[in-house]
Parts: C-alpha cells; structure tokens; sequence
C-alpha cells in the first residue's frame, strides 16, 4: 500500500516534471505493435514489437548523444507458492514453501546492454533492473518483504518461471536502429496469462535515469478452450452436470453401437 | 494434431490422448475392470498434474461403467437391491474423498499422497493377484482341481446384525459390511482416480460371497454412481475437471473396450488373472520408483489466487 502511495506520488512528480517545459529534455514516443493479441486454441507463441524515439529539443545537452533504454513488461499479478521437496524417509516430499504476493504472471526485461554496464548497483537496484532486483515480495512469517537473490525460494521461483517462458531477461533484445529509434521484440509464449501488461520504458544516459514512459496491451483468450475453462471456473455446478451428462451420454452412446444382438 | 488441454493447461497430441484411452480400453474391456488405476498414472506420467488427472479421469470411468452396466442390465445380470445397499456407502465415501482432496491440495501434499496411495494399493493387490493367478496356472498346467470355493465356513462377516435378503444374488447378508465397502470404494475413486473395480469384485466374491452371475455388473453400478457423483464434486469444490481431456478418453476408452473384451475371451481365467497382477504391480512400481529417486527439480509452484 505504502509502495503505492510513493509510487503514485512519484508518478505525480513525473508529470509535473513532464509539465514543466525546461525541466526535461528529452521525450519518448513509443508504441506496441498490437495493443490486443487475443490467443486462440492453435495459438503458439507469438512476438510483439515495441518501437519508439528519442526526441530531443534545444535544452538536450550537445555532449549527450548514447543512450541505453530497459523495458519492463508485466503481466497481471497473482499470489503463487513454491514449495521445495525434502528427502524423509527415504522419499521426496514437499517439506517447506515460501508465499509469493502479487506477483506478476510474466516478466520480461529487456535493455540493449548488461545492466550493470548501464547504471550503477545503486541505481540498478532503485529502478529495479535485471530478475535480481525485480521486487517479488515474500510472506516470511508475519512479515512481507522481498529477500536477497540469491534466497533459495526466490531463485527456483525466477528459475522456473524463465523456464516457462514466463520469466525472461535479455539484455541485448534493444536494438536502436539509429542512435535515437529503438525497437524491441516482447515474445509471448503459448501459456501466458490473460489480462493487462504493463510496458515501462526507462532511457538512460551516463549511469542516469533521464525520462520514462509508459504503454499497454491486453492479452485476451478466445475460442472453445477458453470458454471451458472460464465455466468450470466460474459455474462449477453446471460444469459438472453437464460433465456427468456427456459421460454418460458417451457410453450410452457406445453401448447402442456396439450392441452385440 | 495438437490441442489445447483448457483445464490442464498443457497442449498435448490428441491422437496420443487418443491412443492411450483406447488402450487402456483395451484392458478394460479385457479384464472387465474400469481402468482407472491405468490412465489415472499414464495421464500423470505424460505431464498433467496429478489433481487434474484425477478428477478428469473419475468422468472417463463414469462413461466406460455407464455402457458396461448397461449390457449388465440387459442380461440381468445386476442386483439393485445390493448395488443400492453399495451406493448408500459409495456416496458417502465419494464426498469424504472429495473433501480429502481438497484438503489435502491446500496443504500441497496432494500429489504425495496419490503416488503413496497407488504404490500401497497397487503393490499389494497387484503382488496378491500375481501370486493367486500363478498357483491357479501352476495348479492347472498340473492337472489338479480346485475344490470349490463356496463352502460352509462364512465367519465372522455373517455374524453382524441388520441382515437383508438380496433376491437376485441369492444371498443373506448384514448391510453393514456392504455399506462400509461402498464407502471405502467411494472414498478411494475420489482421491486415488480409480473405479476401484479391481478391489471392489474380489471382496466381494471372497468375503461378501456375492456370485460370480451379479458381481461384475453390480459392482459397476456403484462404480458408475461414484465417478458421476465425484466428478460434479471435483468440478464444483477443485474445478479441476478437464472436459475435452475427458472426453478424448471416453472416446478412445469405449472403443477400445469392445475390442479388449473379445480378446479376453480367448484368454483362460487363471494367465488373464496373472497378466493383470503383472499390470497392476508393475504401475505400482513405478510410483515407488518415482517417489525414492531424487526429482528432477525439487522446486514446484502452484498459483494460489488471482486479485487484480
């Protein structure tokens, strides 16, 4: 809540800044491909672009001509466990589990060099560049915080959402293509969630935040697949019936065409 | 071909979906036993969750018992007196089951317990069944006879009060132990994804001493009411039942189950007895095997609410 109340302020801040002509220097204007991508059943991955320019004006500094740009997307958030199997018995099971709160269902950073090589550990961790210094808060006991990177829960959750797909950083998916127009591509595997995605774009020169902005799209399911999934989950009961009643149906069915008369 | 499992949530090859319902089918039909203690693993084995396969498979058996009890009917060949006696217990195992594996999911040893439950049960009935079938081949590749099994000596079983008469099995017989079976069958097809068939007939040949004429197709009514009864429980309480994953099962299943019960006729009683003991110890086995090596990843993640 408070994160909120500081970010809201922040991005208050930011319009003021934006308001103020001298204030800053450069603007971006960036777009998405597709503001919409709606997955159908044979839908298999898919990759939006993301382009956008630099425009400087006369307060832009001569001597500021490099400039490095990290793009942050993520998907709707969801609470998620992880749970870690122990050896008892001589057998596996799940012993111990850490809760992960509101965390985004995917994530993807992407920039056009090592982030580390883009700012300073100081700056990397405030603005939240790179999986490491991604907030993805914990419930340790009664208490909510994010842990250090290398925790073994949050390691294996960042793991094995990369491995899905889900989870993704590259540090070399910006292209500028000429010193002030950058385009990207944000893939989106088969197994995304559905929901709004949030695009922050943030330009760096010389280790320093210089301006950021902001995009959207939806993901949006379509087709017959979806439309079981939304009923089981939203009229259970029915869904069973009807359920039951194809099971049914199915072997009544077989017992007329293969009675044997 | 591939399709998109909406409940799953895994895209799988329809035709291997369909092949592997059609193969269990074919065992079904062979054996006379419902199959769900072969598809429930090879579904987990291919990669759905244990949860979904469960309660997935619970509709597949539903429609496999449906079209057996059917032809049972036809040739009378079931007792409803005693399959209802079965389904008074049957219901109540089944919402005890349900209930077990919802809590069970939310402490996240739900898939535990599942492979535990297959290796002790299957293990057991699989190696008992084994041993049975191989004395009985042995016995007649020697030429001795079995002397008949029905004889005087009922035990203890006969001794329980609220006894009923049940007509059409031609037996006499207390409700309770029919009644604490039907609720030890329900609670198992709940959370294990089986019919329960292969437990449900030797009890009830070996200690309800129900004849051979009315036990396979009672015992399919009470597998039938149960597997319905689960899947609209599993759909309402886990929402975990995958309808297209069903259905590509029923349809396989059905199909190949007439195919399976005419290749079981060729078969004698005592190797079709060994060959399913075999079966059933060999998936049993496996589940062992997969709970003592170490798992590939020993992190798992499980979305547990979405508030936007």
């Amino acid at each position: 809540m408070i994160a909120r109340i500081v970010f809201a302020a922040g991005a208050a801040l930011l319009l003021i800044a934006a308001a103020a002509p001298t204030a800053r220097a450069e603007r971006m204007i960036v777009s998405v491909s597709n503001h919409r991508v709606t997955v159908t059943p044979n839908y298999s991955g898919e990759e939006l672009v993301l382009f956008g320019s630099v425009e400087k004006d006369a307060s832009t500094p001569a001597s500021r001509t490099a400039y490095d740009l990290v793009v942050t997307v993520s998907g709707p958030r969801a609470d998620m466990v992880t749970r870690r199997k122990e050896r008892r018995f001589g057998i596996w099971i799940n012993t111990d589990y850490r809760q992960f709160l509101q965390v985004p269902g995917y994530l993807a950073l992407f920039a056009n060099r090592p982030f580390d090589a883009i700012a300073s550990p100081e700056v990397t961790r405030r603005q939240q560049l790179g999986l490491n210094n991604v907030l993805l808060t914990q419930r340790v006991g009664p208490d909510y915080a994010d842990v250090v990177p290398n925790d073994a829960f949050r390691s294996a959750f960042v793991r094995l959402q990369t491995q899905h797909g889900l989870y993704r950083e590259d540090t070399t998916a910006v292209t500028f293509l000429t010193p002030t127009l950058f385009r990207t591509g944000i893939p989106l595997p088969a197994q995304v969630p559905i929901g709004t995605y949030q695009v922050e774009i943030k330009l760096f020169s010389g280790g320093a935040l210089v301006t950021r902005t902001e995009s959207a799209f939806e993901i949006d399911k379509v087709g017959f697949e979806q439309f079981v999934a939304t009923n089981a989950r939203q009229n259970g009961f029915v869904y069973g019936l009807v359920t039951a009643a194809m099971a049914l149906m199915t072997g009544w069915m077989a017992s007329i065409v293969f009675r044997k008369d | 071909m591939q399709l998109y499992l909406p409940i799953a949530d895994i895209p799988v090859n329809i035709f291997l979906i369909l092949a592997m319902g059609a193969a269990v089918g074919f065992v079904s039909g062979m054996f006379g036993i419902g199959g769900g203690f072969l598809m429930t693993p090879l579904l987990i084995f291919v990669g759905i969750a244990p949860a979904v396969a469960v309660a997935s498979v619970a509709s597949h058996i539903a429609a496999s018992s449906f079209s057996g009890a059917i032809s049972y009917w036809r040739r009378r060949a079931i007792d409803p007196a005693l399959a209802l006696v079965l389904l008074v217990g049957g219901t109540i195992g089944t919402a005890l089951g349900v209930s077990t594996f919802t809590l069970l999911r939310s402490l996240g040893q739900l898939d535990l317990t599942i492979a535990l439950s297959y290796v002790v049960l299957l293990t057991s009935v699989g190696a008992a069944m084994f041993y049975e079938g191989l004395r009985a081949y042995l016995r007649a590749r020697r030429g001795v006879k079995v002397p008949a099994r029905r004889s005087g000596s009922h035990g203890w079983i006969h001794g329980l009060p609220l006894k009923m008469r049940f007509k059409r099995s031609k037996i006499y017989l207390s409700v309770i132990p029919i009644v604490v079976v039907g609720i030890v069958i329900g609670f198992l097809g709940a959370v294990m994804g089986i019919g329960g068939g292969f437990i449900l007939v030797p009890i009830m040949i070996y200690l309800l001493r129900v004849p051979t004429s009315t036990v396979i197709g009672t015992s399919m009514v009470l597998t039938l009411v149960t597997m319905t009864f689960a899947t609209l429980l599993h759909a309402v309480t886990n929402h975990l039942v995958d309808a297209v994953l069903a259905l590509i099962l029923m349809i396989g299943g059905v199909t190949g189950a007439q195919f399976g019960a005419r290749a079981g006729q060729k078969i004698r009683g005592e190797q079709l007895r060994l060959l399913l003991g075999l079966l059933i110890l060999a998936v049993g086995i496996r589940f062992a095997v997969e709970l003592v090596i170490r798992p590939e990843d020993l992190f798992t993640i499980r979305q547990t609410g979405v508030t936007e």
